[in-house]
């Protein structure tokens, strides 16, 4: 009996001893963090990383079905040859500068207006401008196809007749296809850019805007030295990922081609990169392909921040 | 209550907006959108205690076929028989989902069929990927026409992928507008060469004289005007499929082609098609529009007349199209082309390889096999003892559509169907030639050499 109940007692005592080291590991200063971030860790390392370091891996090979060969820096070398590669990162860059010329100032103002007391219904315009983004781009850019048609019924063509103008082929000509682009563009991110600069905009103290006042500040200064300024942080935040999503289009011009476009006016970085990994077949040269898109994000995007200051400390 | 709940909510909505963050920018959904289907159709078909087989296709109606197929096979096998799974999925999502497979020798089906255009580069893996049909093809070799099967070899020589059919191109007429403007039939049957077609076009538009109306259109999409032009020349502009083939575009024939096609814009004879090429939606309604009265098309353009041009469309087409002969430049060169096509394979992963080498040959290749493509699909098939009978059936759709049976036409040209070869090299030559040739010619009418040469250096250094 006194046997007995010495061996429950220890298996309770071992019990409690595991409880404890479990919950000492658990409730440790040290370690709950670890746990916290290790799922995202995880992910982060299976996602990002591998992809990643295979990706530079693969970059320096040519992939084929019988086994993978290294070539050193060849699809480099005729990656910078390449007229059509050339063609696409203008064409990305181009794209990417044209929508920050569109889609900083525009839905800036737009959000000004609609924090001002001249807007009325605002609930209404915010959701208006805001449900575009939340259409899928295969359905709209098929849409978009569609308006933009050669054809004689296609809506643009439509106007165009109605001014007296003949019928002209949109998604074939450079000017034609960027208003095309740009219109998609600017249709989906302006309620979006808007509402990051309508929050940003609530966050400012109204303190500020009425000592301008005292000071005799129009409207137009209470603008420019008051709002932009507070805004900065903002502003860079759409900036950089506006420079990226720039460089990164693809499915609306794949909607619009079908990444085939005449004279390649709509082929985009990430569009070339499919095409040759996807389409072709050729894994190596679209790893360096994803490659140099990075580097010129990550060039593009750390000039902007330096100069933007964003890496100065504050003053305090 | 309502903070927890909306917490829950709130953690959910970033989870499942995160992870579909990491799904929008998988190839498969770029792929779906282009063909505008999302779902793939599954369907099963067969007796459920029979080998079970995966098959993977682009085309809902070679699934159906597959399907009949196989209750025939298992009638004539009972031993032998099959328990078949068909996947119908969009086309780029198709063959991209197959060369991945493929490429992680994991998770291929035991059949898939794979567009010509895409061949190269599922055939490039060989005895890696695919199984060789060479043994099941024996029994039905002699009556397939040989230039076909051709087609869907691999380089060390060995059969990898079974035919649907020809292909051959013909030349569309519809009779009835040009007999409104007072062109024959004997008018049209005297059309011997590329000239006579020209003025033929010439007499149409000029009796019509109505702005907008066209005899025929020419593509800035598509080289099927060249496919005919270098088939008649004998020319290939992959270089064939030998091992260190290099592509040429700097042909006489296609030199010749484009410049006719210049002359055709010039005179108005001919617009540029809408939409690039006359298999597209543009293209359809121009036909179905009267703008134009005459194309050049492989002989499976006939099904887009069924599923588009048929008694339901609305701009029914029934009794008033023509087919004859593809016009030559000079007399005595082939007036006919194999174009497109289906190579069926059987992959290397399956469990029941030769089953479905004989499934495969005896669904593409047999009499019954063959008799129900031209019934179910209508196209022109490869074997050749089984024309008489095709042109005979009364009841066939495409019999009774055109003013001509489609296989009297196909048994005129029958020694006359030139080959251009689908290479590695075929990809690179599209892609400048449709992209920047064609509209650099057709569109701004720019010198064809200099167009030609422009396109032999980007061809070159593409294909290095």
């Amino acid at each position: 009996m006194v046997e007995h109940a010495s061996s429950y007692s220890k298996d309770g005592e071992d019990k409690m001893k595991k409880d404890n080291i479990f919950k000492r590991f658990l409730y440790s200063q040290k370690t709950a963090p670890y746990v916290f971030v290790l799922p995202f860790l995880l992910s982060f390392c299976v996602f990002w990383i591998y992809p990643f370091s295979s990706t530079i891996v693969m970059s320096f090979q040519d992939i084929q079905p019988m086994g993978s060969k290294w070539i050193g820096l060849g699809n480099y070398k005729k990656l910078l040859a390449d007229k059509v590669f050339l063609q696409a990162v203008g064409n990305s860059v181009m794209y990417m500068l044209l929508t920050l010329v569109l889609l900083i100032p525009f839905p800036l103002l737009f959000a000004s207006l609609l924090d001002s007391r001249l807007v009325k219904a605002k609930g209404i315009w915010k959701a208006l401008l805001y449900i575009p983004s939340l259409t899928s781009v295969v359905i709209s850019g098929t849409l978009f196809r569609m308006m933009f048609s050669e054809r004689d019924g296609s809506q643009f063509n439509l106007i165009l007749n109605f001014f007296g103008h003949d019928k002209i082929q949109w998604l074939k000509m450079y000017p034609t296809a960027y208003f095309a682009l740009l219109l998609i563009a600017c249709w989906r991110w302006t309620g979006v850019n808007m509402l990051y600069f309508l929050s940003g905009l609530k966050s400012i103290d109204t303190g500020l805007y009425e000592s301008a006042e005292i000071d005799g500040a129009t409207g137009w200064q209470k603008f420019i030295y008051v709002t932009i300024p507070m805004l900065r942080p903002t502003l860079i935040y759409v900036l950089t990922i506006s420079i990226y999503a720039g460089l990164a289009m693809f499915l609306e011009s794949f909607m619009l081609w079908g990444n085939g476009s005449p004279y390649n006016i709509g082929t985009t970085i990430v569009g070339y990169l499919y095409r040759r990994g996807i389409e072709k077949n050729q894994m190596g040269y679209a790893s360096a392909v994803g490659l140099v898109l990075l580097i010129i994000a990550l060039v593009i995007n750390m000039i902007q921040l330096i100069l933007s200051g964003t890496f100065k400390k504050e003053e305090s | 209550m309502n903070k927890k709940f909306l917490s829950t909510l709130l953690c959910t909505t970033m989870v499942a907006s995160s992870l579909f963050g990491c799904g929008t920018n998988t190839a498969s959904n770029k792929a779906s959108a282009k063909d505008k289907k999302e779902e793939p159709v599954v369907t099963s078909f067969g007796d459920k205690k029979g080998t079970k087989l995966e098959l993977w296709t682009f085309v809902g109606q070679h699934a159906d076929f597959y399907g009949k197929m196989v209750e025939k096979w298992n009638e004539k096998n009972p031993d032998r028989t099959i328990n078949m799974k068909t996947t119908t999925y969009p086309f780029s999502d198709m063959h991209t989902k197959l060369t991945m497979t493929l490429q992680s020798k994991k998770g291929a089906p035991d059949i898939c069929d794979v567009e010509a255009g895409q061949y190269p580069n599922v055939v490039k893996g060989q005895d890696e990927w695919l199984y060789p049909l060479d043994e099941a093809i024996k029994p039905y070799k002699d009556t397939m026409v040989e230039s076909r099967l051709d087609m869907y070899k691999g380089q060390n020589g060995k059969q990898y992928g079974a035919p649907f059919h020809i292909g051959a191109t013909v030349m569309y007429y519809n009779m009835e507008q040009l007999e409104k403007y007072g062109i024959t039939q004997a008018d049209v049957d005297s059309v011997k060469t590329w000239d006579d077609y020209e003025k033929l076009g010439k007499r149409y538009v000029e009796a019509r004289g109505e702005k907008g109306k066209f005899f025929t259109s020419v593509d800035t999409a598509g080289t099927d005007w060249l496919t005919i032009a270098m088939a008649e020349y004998g020319e290939d502009w992959t270089g064939g499929n030998k091992k260190n083939a290099k592509p040429n575009v700097k042909l006489k024939s296609v030199n010749k082609m484009l410049e006719y096609q210049q002359k055709l814009l010039k005179e108005k004879v001919a617009q540029v098609s809408t939409d690039g090429q006359v298999d597209t939606d543009g293209g359809i309604a121009d036909i179905g529009n009267n703008t134009i009265v005459s194309f050049p098309k492989a002989l499976w353009f006939m099904s887009r007349f069924k599923d588009k041009l048929g008694a339901d469309s609305g701009k029914d087409q029934t009794g008033k199209w023509y087919i004859a002969k593809c016009p030559v430049f000079e007399e005595g060169q082939k007036c006919s082309v194999g174009i497109g096509g289906t190579g069926t394979v059987v992959t290397k992963q399956s469990k029941a390889k030769k089953l479905a080498a004989d499934f495969i040959c005896f669904a593409k290749m047999s009499e019954d096999g063959e008799k129900m493509i031209w019934n179910d699909l209508g196209f022109d098939v490869c074997n050749t003892a089984l024309w008489d009978e095709c042109n005979t059936d009364q009841d066939n759709f495409y019999n009774k559509y055109f003013r001509n049976k489609p296989y009297e036409v196909l048994k005129q040209i029958k020694d006359d169907i030139g080959k251009v070869s689908i290479t590695k090299n075929t990809p690179a030559i599209n892609d400048q030639i449709n992209s920047t040739t064609l509209n650099d010619v057709l569109e701004k009418g720019k010198n064809v050499k200099e167009a030609l040469e422009e396109a032999q250096s980007t061809i070159e250094s593409d294909s290095e």
